[in-house]
């Protein structure tokens, strides 16, 4: 099953005719993902060769649906137009928008997800890897050679982290990745993985990665208690970072006590997640609780 | 990025926002000039990016243009909490009848702005949320609709201000979405003696993400006090500064985060964060390892990049690439995975350097990197 992307998912790629959008069509085909189209008005009509396999290249989301039956668009197109991008699909009535885009400005973030909420869609992202059903579809850049299909599901706000992790764990493989990104507004957080992941039959346990700043591990941890019954095994990364700077994503950053690494790593111990302290330790950690329930 | 208090109330003025009088100098002498411009008694505020200025003795009140000369000598080149005051802004003094708070602030949780209001203004917010919750109002925004005059009398009349505040509302809001900034504040928002609503103090935190569309600020890049960072910062290149002795490199915040943690936990300290990024380009890897290098107080050097996007012969081609120019005389070590991984250990292979070492994973790399640095 895994969430939100399976290999039943026919994928529309916006902005698939730029540097980026062809390197990562190729490798999203590459894993097995069903791309049906990319999306330039101003390229529409065209196509474009990738190895074996040729993509249409549509006007706009509502067309590439139409032509079809696409569910789930992956967002490269630039700062400047993703708020209109991703607006559009939303229009279109897409189900999933994977917002990799990074550098959107917060306000358009902020509009754009509250717009696709209205209309149904879910958005992942921005400033994100995307997600990976291993052995079914990938949706974004994470790598999909360096795990495989199994019965894990990952959520985490770091795209390396992630793949330090699925990479750890790659001899027992996952349901579902999703990286959620690391702006300060993301479209679907730790919790709407949590409960997705809580609801997959395919999913064993859960693996929770975050990081400084904000308090989404906190609320995560309390979404764990009241209503994850799966166990969870967590990991948070920033117990060295100073207080006041931002360290590379726009929510790593933290001022204060609330948001701090420690907060983190107590919130969800008192919740019953295991939380490693290294991710290699976190990967062993999760190899006990799964061999703890056999 | 955070605006300077006279930029901040430069935009509420542009936006129609009363503000007292005033005009900012790096100079005592020209304080003096201002102030009797002014009307000779004018309150010296010490412009920096950082709070509690006027408990650290960052504002003075002179009575006049001699001590206004005075204190601005006084307070340029103080230190406030690590930043030094190389500007004052002379305003006039209001007087003051009431003092309320007003913010609007990103809520990440929600996703979306929410306002913040009380008629308990002037001092600490944080102080009163926490001793008088009710005494402050939280009101969300909605994205679409944004601050019309009927939300902003919703905020005002959940937070007890009167009714001339609700204007006020409705433009911080338009500076907010204008400017594309991620806090609007002011606090004290307040109500003078001639009955009008005036803006006293003010903080704008603008989005770095939308520079490409506001240009007018700059980028922030000259608030970097450390000169590595400000040599980091002038190459595209995402490093902090730290105060230990292991020097460290990866690829995504993360990742870096989760690097410092386990050389910590191996017990040495990180010399600093450095995130050379996704699809980093060997260019980009040789100039973060220059900048690392320079660092005296770095004794060994990790590297440590799982390949997403990011290539690990690029990255191995950046470290030689390196290595070429700058003399290396602390050891370094390597651990590579991910995209193109044994092309990359290959690479550093065939180099062959005796002070270059490779490790297979993160924790054995971080153990060797701080065991280096700490063996003397």
């Amino acid at each position: 099953m895994a969430i939100h992307l399976t290999k039943e998912s026919k994928v529309l790629v916006q902005g698939m005719t730029g540097g980026e959008g062809m390197k990562h069509t190729r490798r999203m085909l590459a894993a097995g993902t069903d791309v049906v189209g990319g999306v330039n008005p101003r390229k529409a009509g065209r196509s474009v060769d990738f190895d074996d396999r040729r993509v249409p290249v549509f006007g706009s989301v509502a067309e590439g649906m139409d032509a079809t039956g696409a569910d789930v668009t992956v967002v490269f197109v630039p700062p400047a137009f993703a708020k209109y991008a991703v607006t559009e699909a939303a229009d279109a009535g897409i189900g999933l928008a994977v917002v990799i885009t990074e550098g959107i400005p917060v306000h358009d973030s902020v509009a754009f997800i509250a717009h696709a909420r209205t209309r149904g869609t879910r958005v992942i992202g921005p400033n994100c890897p995307g997600l990976i059903s291993p052995g079914q579809s990938n949706a974004g850049i994470i790598p999909a050679d360096i795990t495989k299909p199994g019965r894990i599901g990952l959520v985490s706000k770091s795209g390396t982290l992630t793949y330090q992790l699925m990479y750890e764990l790659r001899d027992t493989g996952f349901s579902t990745c999703v990286g959620i990104g690391g702006d300060p507004v993301v479209g679907t957080t730790h919790i709407d993985c949590l409960a997705a992941f809580q609801d997959d039959p395919d999913t064993d346990l859960i693996v929770l990665i975050g990081e400084i700043g904000g308090d989404a591990e906190e609320r995560a941890a309390a979404y764990v208690r009241d209503h994850v019954t799966k166990p969870v095994v967590g990991y948070i990364a920033g117990f060295t970072a100073p207080e006041g700077r931002t360290m590379g994503h726009a929510g790593a950053i933290v001022s204060g006590s609330s948001g701090t690494a420690q907060a983190k790593k107590e919130a969800l111990e008192a919740a019953g997640v295991r939380v490693g302290d290294t991710p290699t330790e976190t990967a062993r950690q999760v190899l006990a609780v799964l061999n703890a329930s056999r | 990025m955070d605006l300077y208090e006279h930029q901040a109330r430069e935009l509420f003025e542009e936006h129609g926002i009363v503000v007292p009088r005033a005009e900012v100098t790096d100079s005592p002498r020209q304080a003096r000039e201002i102030a009797r411009r002014l009307g000779g008694r004018v309150v010296v505020k010490a412009q920096v990016r950082t709070g509690g200025r006027g408990k650290a003795g960052g504002v003075g009140l002179a009575a006049d243009p001699a001590a206004a000369e005075l204190t601005a000598r006084r307070i340029l080149g103080m230190d406030i909490k690590g930043h030094t005051v190389g500007t004052v802004m002379l305003a006039q003094p209001v007087d003051i009848e009431e003092e309320f708070y007003v913010s609007y602030v990103l809520d990440r949780a929600a996703g979306c702005f929410l306002a913040i209001a009380s008629a308990e203004g002037g001092m600490d917010i944080e102080e009163v949320a926490a001793t008088r919750p009710e005494a402050v109002a939280r009101v969300p925004v909605d994205p679409a609709e944004g601050v019309t005059s009927a939300t902003a009398a919703r905020i005002a009349e959940a937070a007890g201000l009167p009714p001339q505040t609700v204007d006020v509302l409705v433009r911080l809001w338009e500076v907010l979405v204008r400017e594309d900034a991620l806090l609007v504040e002011v606090n004290p928002l307040a109500r003078t003696r001639d009955g009008r609503i005036t803006a006293l103090d003010g903080k704008v935190t603008l989005d770095d993400n939308a520079t490409f569309r506001q240009a007018r600020w700059g980028t922030g890049h000259s608030t970097h006090h450390d000169p590595l960072e400000a040599a980091a910062a002038a190459k595209g290149i995402d490093y902090v500064k730290l105060d230990g002795e292991v020097g460290i490199i990866g690829n995504g915040a993360g990742l870096v985060m989760s690097t410092l943690d386990v050389v910590a936990g191996c017990g040495a300290r990180p010399a600093n964060f450095l995130d050379i990024g996704g699809g980093a380009s060997a260019q980009v890897m040789a100039d973060g390892l220059s900048v690392v290098l320079s660092d005296p107080s770095v004794k060994s050097v990790l590297v440590n990049v799982f390949g997403g996007i990011t290539a690990c012969d690029a990255v191995a081609d950046g470290i030689v690439r390196a290595l070429d120019t700058v003399r290396l005389t602390k050891p370094l070590v390597v651990r590579l995975d991910g995209n193109n991984a044994a092309r990359g250990r290959a690479v550093l292979d065939a180099y062959a350097h005796p002070l270059v070492e490779q490790a297979t994973t993160m924790d054995g790399a971080a153990e060797r990197a701080a065991r280096l640095a700490t063996t003397p």
